[in-house]
């Protein structure tokens, strides 16, 4: 069996939260519970959910941006979740990440030749001065950006093309894991195609691996090879796309397709009643989703279920899916 | 006579000292009572321009230059403030986009209501009480009753964006504009919100305009539809029918360009490019640059909108499939 590229083992990441100064309690927030995932080379593991499941906390822990409280991260068999910054640092090169927001991602006083150039000669050291020039014109080429944007500034650019130099970015030090933080949410429809297009392109050219966080299970259905849904700091199912979309397992997978809207129609005909997410400082005893489930019963309020595998591959957190 | 009928909108915002760049250039539409009209295009198409047109909203230095918005044949663009009052907020409501931005932070939630009761009617307090919470009952917020005293802080979007349409509904409205209700929220919660919008439209016979960039939420709540591009619209007509045979090749780019129509893992169709700002227009027809189909004729002058729609080579049903094949091999 091959060797996954980056591996999770029970990882929890928690925040505390700023305290009364007489209260005794210190209230903490639990971003991530016992997250096991492993990412295979050259697949786009997707990780979908609501907003505050966790999703990008997960992304950011396996870079290193937020440091896990429990459990082991591993990239290619190596821990690397207590690695300081001198010994992450050769790493780095290899773990890059594209933001959401490509208005906010890009520095608006550095032109884009810095702001690809900056990445290589802190984590490529050992490049000239001539090397770094060219690997930066190479990757701008590859990404669909014009030669002369170098030494034009964020601003002058659309949405799209800013998006293009994010990602130009984040390739530029030859990385072979990428996360994809919700990409192309920020951009208009017509844009969302093409940026899609040049990921899928990129990881065919660079036999990339990516870690795409998003919310949109239609892009899911086109782009991932498997599937993380996550709720509430917490993997429920976990299946190869194809199947997910097929047979979804666990009802909170169920009620995110129910949610889609769809060009035939159907999915708000019936009314539905206000769901949230629980509290992620008060942790329900049980499962998380008991509160919205409709299949809810007694032992999901008591006992939190496990990742199991299911005869079809699909590994799901739930007492009751078959 | 219809309930709302726009004709030949156009707004203008100055540029430098003589010259003015238009934001939305004539734009015309009706909608009859209970009518679901959905507008859809990209950010800077102009879709939120019409909104705050129809409402006589747009602010200085912007203004409408030409053409009229006639709700019950009344032009709304003509009458004084004190009189579009009575309409704007009472008989025509608006629903915005981020619920965090559109309630008062330091009011709570019950003020808030009754304040825009105390606006359009003569009611005393425990009228006004009363009516808030069955508003609030009404939108399937839980216990309603101690939500009114509750700070929009408390509540979580969704129920916030809830609040926004009860405030929207408490005048008993004709006609709901609703401009990206469900853009800030997920997409769970967007259902929920989508579902009651559709429910209490469809109970209360209220018209709609749904301002949103998401194909899937207009064919699952609108019965027309209008899709804009570059302050014009480029094609209107059944909701339906622009979904399943769309004539104009924008529109069919943007339906081609959906994830859920390409097979996995292969190439999904692109429009290349990106919309042109409105300072910098080109010439003939605006999609011409980034459109497949352009002729001679699309460089010279721009289209009129013509039997829905606004171009000189409609794409016909068969068009349609032919480039589907294409995209697929």
């Amino acid at each position: 069996m091959t060797q996954p590229i980056v591996e999770t083992k029970g990882v929890e990441v928690r925040f505390p939260l700023p305290t009364h100064f007489l209260s005794k309690e210190k209230p903490v927030l639990h971003a991530l519970n016992t997250v096991n995932v492993s990412v295979m080379p050259g697949e786009s593991f997707c990780v979908v959910g609501e907003s505050g499941c966790g999703k990008t906390t997960l992304g950011r822990a396996i870079l290193g941006l937020n440091s896990p409280s429990a459990g082991e991260i591993m990239f290619r068999g190596q821990r690397i979740d207590q690695m300081d910054e001198a010994e992450r640092k050769p790493i780095r090169r290899d773990m890059q990440m594209v933001f959401q927001n490509p208005y906010a991602s890009l520095n608006p006083r550095r032109n884009v030749f810095e702001t690809l150039a900056e990445p290589v000669r802190h984590l490529m050291p050992e490049l000239s001065a001539d090397e770094v020039r060219t690997r930066v014109e190479e990757v701008l080429a590859e990404t669909g950006c014009d030669p002369s944007w170098q030494r034009r500034l964020p601003h002058e650019f659309s949405g799209g093309q800013r998006q293009r130099i994010a990602i130009a970015r984040a390739l530029v030090t030859n990385p072979a894991f990428v996360v994809a933080d919700e990409p192309i949410s920020a951009l208009d429809v017509s844009i969302q195609a093409q940026i899609l297009n040049l990921l899928t392109e990129l990881q065919k050219e660079r036999g990339l691996t990516y870690l795409f966080i998003t919310h949109d299970l239609s892009v899911v259905e086109h782009f991932g090879t498997r599937v993380a849904v996550m709720y509430l700091g917490q993997v429920m199912e976990l299946a190869a796309a194809e199947t997910i979309f097929a047979e979804p397992k666990h009802p909170y997978t169920q009620l995110l397709l129910d949610a889609i809207p769809k060009l035939e129609g159907g999915s708000f005909d019936k009314p539905r009643q206000p769901g949230e997410l629980p509290d992620p400082v008060n942790l329900p005893k049980g499962c998380p989703f008991a509160a919205r489930c409709g299949m809810v019963q007694d032992r999901c309020r008591q006992e939190r279920p496990q990742l199991r595998p299911l005869s079809n591959g699909t590994e799901v957190a739930c007492h009751f899916a078959e | 006579m219809a309930l709302l009928e726009v004709n030949d909108l156009h707004v203008a915002f100055p540029r430098g000292k003589r010259d003015e760049v238009e934001a939305l250039r004539g734009v015309s539409l009706t909608l009859e009572k209970g009518e679901r009209l959905g507008v859809v295009g990209e950010s800077g198409a102009g879709k939120s321009m019409l909104a705050f047109a129809i409402l006589n909203l747009i602010a200085e230095p912007g203004r409408v230059s030409q053409g009229t918005v006639k709700f019950e044949g009344e032009n709304l663009l003509d009458l004084p403030e004190r009189k579009i009052r009575d309409i704007r907020g009472n008989r025509i409501s608006m629903i915005f986009q981020d619920p965090m931005v559109t309630l008062n932070p330091v009011l709570s939630i019950g003020t808030q209501m009754m304040e825009t009761l105390r606006a359009h009617r003569k009611i005393s307090d425990k009228d006004a009480r009363a009516l808030c919470i069955a508003k609030l009952k009404e939108v399937a917020i839980p216990s309603a009753e101690s939500r009114l005293d509750a700070y929009p802080h408390e509540l979580s979007g969704g129920l916030r964006q809830r609040v926004v349409i009860a405030i929207a509904l408490l005048t008993d409205p004709e006609i709901i504009i609703a401009d990206e209700p469900t853009t800030a929220l997920d997409v769970t919660i967007q259902a929920e919100i989508m579902a009651l919008i559709l429910k209490l439209c469809r109970e209360k016979d209220v018209a709609l305009i749904l301002i949103t960039h998401d194909l899937g939420v207009v064919a699952e709540v609108t019965e027309k539809l209008m899709i804009m591009y570059a302050g014009k619209c480029v094609e209107t007509g059944p909701t339906r029918q622009i979904i399943d045979t769309p004539k104009h090749p924008y529109a069919s780019g943007l339906l081609k360009a959906l994830p859920q129509h390409a097979g996995r893992g292969t190439k999904l169709y692109q429009i290349p490019g990106s919309m042109p700002p409105i300072t910098n227009l080109p010439k003939g027809c605006t999609y011409h640059p980034r459109c497949d189909f352009a002729t001679e004729r699309c460089h010279g002058g721009e289209p009129d909108l013509v039997n829905g729609v606004a171009c000189y080579n409609p794409l016909t049903s068969d068009a349609k499939t032919e480039t589907k094949t294409e995209a697929e091999t």
